[in-house]
């Protein structure tokens, strides 16, 4: 009885200890692509999201401290693994987020594996991160290649879109978007007419969009990315693809493209996102602020932005819930642990894949004289389902996903 | 230039000599104040851009696609150490005999033609074999070949090990470095240098330049290889970036803030750029920004580059 109760005071006594230093340091860092080509879609905003979703969680939580740093890995691998394990090692940074580019998401993810500390993918689509390359540091949040050929595929196809040709670009990363979307269109009574691939990097897309105006298909599959898409869609405007009442379904576009782009070269093309800053009341007032905070009224943050904002929230809650960010793996069971919960995704989940899956929207991009005030771009056409929006747990492959 | 009637290396060499104490002792110290890792890979590009100093420096021949070689070097040293389960040694040769027979072949081709041509080749080449990269499977595409092991050299010294692995990147860049050295001191050299003085005048006193010219194009080539493959031992990473031209482009820029021509320049040289590139990386947007003033200044101010000038006010060879 007496150790017993000895051992109620000890404790008692531990818990008050606690109460009184449950100051928590955590230390995080953006690592994105700040000047070059996903510098829009990621990039500076990407940092903007991380300083508002600090901003809102030391508010309501004063007892946590969060430092935050961020780099440019300038699409170079080397530059953002040895920038990488340099905040691991000497600034002890715990967790890194966003990292556009898949070649260099998944070297951060093994140098979190190997270091154990923690990663948030927004910034890069490569399925494989939570596919047969997952680990147990790394949760994959925003989008992946899957759940944009997925919901592109399925979705328009569901939506009258049923003849498909393929413009793609001819790597890896192309003939995995085409063939993914492929089989979602055919599985869903769709088919799929021609395809033809372009090289990397072309400027002259003419013949292959004659070829695509002379199938006759009513949806011209975009399987490239970057300036690939970029250029496919302006040469299209010209060559009166949309006019001639053909369809483009971009399969890697984001918002800050189609701004670029403008609504008149735009117009018309389908696209998946997970995340729309228009959507509902939430979005559009954290719309405003991240404006603000970026000094950009002219500028509408992405998907990849507002994951990175839900991303960094949900790994404080963790840290929180285990008064500790030290140990990387255990925050990350952490986050799969407990439902996910924030403004701009609602509720959601993270799968033991490291998946986090919300709903997928397909939008279609407006005519000009649609669009009422600066930023509206899109039509809402579907909601995809969280359950159906991402690969399922099974057909990942990944390790963690068994028993 | 060099007056090549005279042998060189007379009271010069003790400069040389002297610069070379000191940079030993720095990259003994320096772990203690500077990141490792960041030394290791700065090592890394020094010896890649010594092994293409060779080329430009000593034989005047501008190769722009000298990725090729490095990177893939890099990949092969990647693709064995992780799939065919080789020991770093082992894989980091194999790294560089594949950079020796693309040296061949891309150099037997490229040293029929000077100047502009000669570059041209030499990228058109190493293009090719980038779109070869982006498309082959083992290299893994645009997602390029991640978790190679570091592994044990020679089975009993553990390169997980961040002060075994430094050492190990040492001593390869000082033997790669010292090799160099020797190669553009001795008589082999001497013609290389004749060369690239006026190659008219090499080929009327019986020397086959084509020969030559090939032997160094394979030597840089390999060299560049063993830097590749080191490279992707310590980050244990090889990618895209390291076979596209811009990487070639790298190796030029930092030849040239360095000073051509020069032993110690393209170590200069590598250190500035990679530095800007790493740490640079962490004040935002300015990165490329500050880079091109930097290389305006370097091209307005330093014409010899860095050590060139330096070398120049000191009256010393370096």
């Amino acid at each position: 009885m007496k150790r017993l109760v000895g051992l109620a005071a000890l404790s008692a006594a531990l818990m008050c200890g606690t109460a009184q230093a449950q100051q928590i340091t955590v230390k995080i860092g953006v690592m994105s692509d700040m000047s070059s080509l996903y510098a829009d879609i990621a990039g500076p905003g990407s940092t903007a999201a991380a300083k508002l979703a600090i901003a809102d969680f030391t508010k309501a939580n004063p007892n946590v401290k969060v430092d935050l740093l961020s780099a440019d890995h300038q699409n170079k691998a080397d530059v953002g693994s040895s920038v990488v394990n340099q905040w691991f090692d000497v600034e002890k940074v715990d967790l890194v987020i966003d990292v556009p580019n898949s070649g260099i998401a998944l070297a951060v993810s093994e140098i979190a594996r190997a270091k154990n500390k923690a990663f948030i993918v927004s910034g890069a689509a490569a399925s494989d991160l939570t596919g047969p390359k997952c680990n147990a540091n790394t949760v994959h949040w925003t989008y992946d290649t899957w759940m944009l050929a997925n919901g592109t595929g399925k979705a328009l196809v569901k939506t009258g879109g049923d003849s498909w040709f393929f413009l793609t670009a001819d790597y890896a990363f192309g003939h995995a978007l085409e063939r993914d979307t492929g089989a979602a269109v055919e599985a869903n009574g769709g088919k799929v007419l021609n395809k033809v691939r372009h090289p990397l990097n072309t400027n002259d897309f003419s013949s292959f969009l004659l070829q695509a105006q002379a199938s006759k298909a009513k949806i011209i599959g975009l399987a490239n990315a970057g300036g690939d898409t970029i250029n496919s869609i302006k040469q299209g405007a010209e060559f009166g693809i949309i006019r001639g009442g053909q369809k483009f379904a971009g399969l890697l576009v984001f918002a800050s493209d189609v701004n670029a782009l403008g609504l008149n070269t735009a117009q018309g093309l389908t696209l998946t996102e997970s995340w729309y800053w228009d959507l509902n009341d939430n979005n559009r007032a954290w719309t405003k602020r991240w404006q603000a905070e970026r000094a950009a009224a002219g500028k509408f943050p992405t998907m990849v932005q507002a994951g990175v904002y839900a991303g960094v929230t949900h790994y404080l809650k963790a840290v929180v819930s285990l008064k500790s960010a030290a140990d990387g793996k255990a925050v990350i069971a952490e986050m799969k642990k407990m439902p996910t919960d924030d403004p701009l995704f609602g509720k959601g989940t993270v799968r033991a894949d490291g998946r986090k899956v919300h709903d997928a929207y397909l939008f279609e991009v407006k005519k000009p004289a649609e669009s009422k005030y600066p930023g509206d771009f899109y039509h809402l056409r579907a909601t995809i389902p969280a359950a159906e929006a991402f690969r399922a747990l099974k057909d990942g492959n990944c390790p963690l996903a068994g028993s | 230039m060099v007056d090549i009637t005279r042998p060189t290396h007379t009271k010069t060499s003790r400069s040389e000599a002297i610069a070379f104490v000191l940079m030993v002792g720095f990259f003994m110290v320096a772990p203690a104040f500077i990141y490792p890792v960041f030394l290791m890979k700065m090592l890394c590009f020094a010896l890649f851009a010594c092994a293409f100093n060779l080329l430009i420096g000593y034989v005047g021949l501008l190769s722009f696609g000298h990725a090729l070689y490095f990177g893939w070097a890099s990949y092969l040293t990647a693709h064995s150490a992780k799939v065919w389960g080789f020991p770093p040694e082992l894989a980091i040769l194999t790294g560089a005999a594949t950079a020796a027979l693309f040296g061949l072949v891309a150099g037997s081709l490229a040293i029929r033609r000077q100047g502009i041509y000669f570059a041209m080749i030499t990228l058109a080449l190493a293009q090719m074999m980038f779109f070869f990269a982006l498309q082959a499977k083992f290299t893994g595409g645009e997602d390029g070949i991640q978790a190679v092991p570091r592994g044990w050299l020679f089975g009993f010294i553990n390169l997980q090990d961040q002060t075994n692995m430094y050492i190990t990147v040492l001593v390869i860049f000082l033997a790669g470095f010292l090799l160099i050295y020797r190669i553009i001191n001795s008589p082999f050299g001497e013609v290389l240098k004749a060369i690239r003085e006026n190659e008219a005048r090499a080929i009327s006193l019986g020397y086959k330049t084509e020969r030559y010219k090939l032997v160094a194009f394979v030597l840089s080539a390999t060299l560049a290889g063993v830097a590749g493959g080191t490279k992707a031992i310590v980050l244990q990473i090889a990618s895209l970036t390291d076979v596209n031209w811009p990487m070639s482009g790298e190796v030029v820029l930092m030849a040239l803030v360095g000073g051509l021509g020069t032993v110690f320049g393209p170590v200069v040289g590598a250190f500035v750029i990679i530095a800007m590139q790493n740490y640079l990386a962490q004040v935002g947007t300015w990165v490329t920004v500050i880079q091109g003033v930097v290389f305006v200044i370097c091209v307005l101010l330093f014409r010899r580059g860095i050590v060139g000038e330096l070398a120049n006010l000191l009256r010393i060879k370096l």
